[in-house]
């Protein structure tokens, strides 16, 4: 396991909660790239990143989740990787200062190998790309997020580790009867032992379903692994309400599952979709209840 | 009579040199091009759908049973067009307005393709006028609209209405999907049909035109 780790264990390590839906607050329209606004409302961007740190987030990620040149293309921006991807983690290492650290996020590339829409070659560029742009900045971590794919995986993990970087890899399992595989049928266990061959620092799984249901998940995991565990689920499903999507769980609700989460062998601990600030908050109240315990 | 035992477990089994072998074999025992279609093809992607929703079969399985049926209708087509046998038919596929995501759009192309239908894709963050335009324009019998987004659900409820107001809406049918997607909203907004994932598609555009 990469050194850096063991600045930060034994945890529990509170990161952040989503962007996507932060950014809109600030502004960002239905459709408009996200990552395009480190270049265009980098004031805005700083805002959400900086609400995280006041929060309590001891770990915070960048503006960078689909910037790369697959997805940037389809924005007109497929020339812009470097610029974006630096700011995005510039912008975040000036809001966490030195009161938290930077994972900077890598999403998948948006397309499907199994589809023929790109291959591994092609990956391997494209995420090196990414990596590196964001490792130039001096984050602290890569953080490998919302995947599906071992063979999509493979090509960024290594892209990835090739920075020197700690690199953490977060899936999706969202599949199967039991909601216990990705959308291609990886289990967490055949996950994990993928992974570890391949050298990933950290593992976890993020998005796809509210924090009940990442319980079970994390207890498999760390049965797999002895490595940290990254968790980040969702606060619950959406429902559309009036035109506007509602997440039904609230901070209070998630952060008193957080405490499971973490018996379950959870390291890092934070909200993917619907989460916020006020989630890291009651997150932070409830883990310094514990602990006082 | 051919019961197109050896292409249905071909198809299952994701083998397109066995099913395009079964199916060759088939013919050239007098099978009907068109029995092959109904009593071996569909009935197969109705199991790999049925394997799929019980969390048996996965997207990679989906995608392997797609494209071994899909070489055999490259094999089949022109015999279905020298009797006089309609493609299954036309059907446009995009992502509603202010939604990008289009890995479950391109799932279902993939199945459409397998399941005989010609698919004609606009992509994602598509207006409801790019919609009529390709519909009007490639006279397709269907329009399927996907959306991962809860926020750009009533963009399909926008694009529904459009095709009223143009007074086009009952030259097409419509079937929406995606995650945020129910039967209630379909319902609710007036569409003709709802698949609940990929792998549904198929036996519903079937319906739709009436197969």
């Amino acid at each position: 396991m990469h050194s850096f780790f063991q600045s930060l264990l034994p945890g529990p390590i509170v990161t952040d909660g989503a962007w996507g839906t932060q950014l809109q607050a600030q502004g960002l329209a239905a459709g408009e790239c996200p990552d395009g606004w480190n270049l265009t409302q980098p004031a805005r961007v700083e805002t959400v990143a900086r609400a995280y740190v006041e929060a309590g987030s001891q770990v915070i990620l960048t503006n960078t989740f689909g910037a790369n040149r697959l997805r940037l293309a389809a924005h007109g921006l497929g020339d812009q990787v470097a610029a974006i991807n630096r700011a995005g983690a510039q912008i975040s290492r000036r809001a966490a200062g030195s009161r938290a650290r930077v994972f900077a996020s890598i999403g998948p590339s948006g397309r499907m190998l199994a589809l023929g829409e790109t291959d591994e070659a092609e990956l391997r560029e494209v995420f090196a790309e990414q990596a590196n742009a964001l490792a130039a900045e001096g984050v602290d971590a890569l953080l490998l997020e919302t995947f599906s794919d071992l063979n999509e995986i493979r090509p960024a993990l290594e892209a990835a580790k090739a920075t020197g970087l700690p690199v953490v890899v977060s899936l999706l399992f969202d599949s199967g009867s039991a909601r216990d595989r990705t959308m291609m049928g990886t289990t967490p266990e055949q996950a994990v032992a993928a992974l570890v061959e391949a050298g990933a620092d950290v593992f976890g799984a993020n998005c796809g379903r509210g924090i009940d249901g990442y319980i079970p998940i994390c207890r498999r995991l760390r049965a797999a692994t002895d490595r940290p565990l990254w968790i980040k689920p969702n606060a619950g499903l959406p429902e559309l309400v009036a035109g506007r999507a509602v997440y039904r769980t609230s901070p209070e609700q998630f952060a008193a599952r957080v405490p499971d989460l973490i018996a379950a062998g959870a390291t890092f601990v934070g909200g993917c979709c619907g989460t916020s600030p006020a989630f890291v908050a009651a997150m932070v109240r409830r883990l310094n209840s514990e602990g006082s315990k | 009579m051919n019961d197109f035992g050896k292409l249905r477990e071909a198809v299952l089994a994701g083998d397109s040199a066995g099913a395009v072998a079964a199916a060759r074999l088939a013919l050239d025992d007098g099978a009907d091009p068109l029995d092959l279609v109904l009593n071996g093809i569909s009935p197969a992607m109705s199991e790999v759908g049925r394997l799929f929703e019980a969390g048996d079969y996965f997207v990679p399985e989906l995608l392997i049973s797609a494209r071994a049926t899909k070489d055999v209708f490259t094999v089949i087509r022109p015999l279905l067009a020298k009797q006089g046998a309609q493609p299954t038919g036309r059907v446009v596929l995009g992502t509603v307005q202010g939604d990008l995501h289009d890995i479950g759009k391109n799932l279902v192309a993939a199945l459409l393709e397998g399941g005989g239908f010609e698919v004609i894709d606009l992509g994602v963050n598509v207006s409801p006028e790019k919609f009529i335009a390709a519909v009007e324009g490639r006279k397709a019998q269907i329009v399927g609209l996907s959306a991962l987004l809860t926020t750009t659900l009533p963009a399909m409820k926008s694009t529904i209405d459009a095709f009223r107001s143009a007074g086009v809406r009952d030259r097409v049918k419509v079937m929406i999907g995606g995650a945020p997607v129910t039967q209630s909203f379909a319902d609710a907004i007036g569409a003709d049909g709802y698949g609940e994932n990929a792998a549904s598609s198929v036996p519903l555009a079937r319906r739709l035109v009436g197969l």
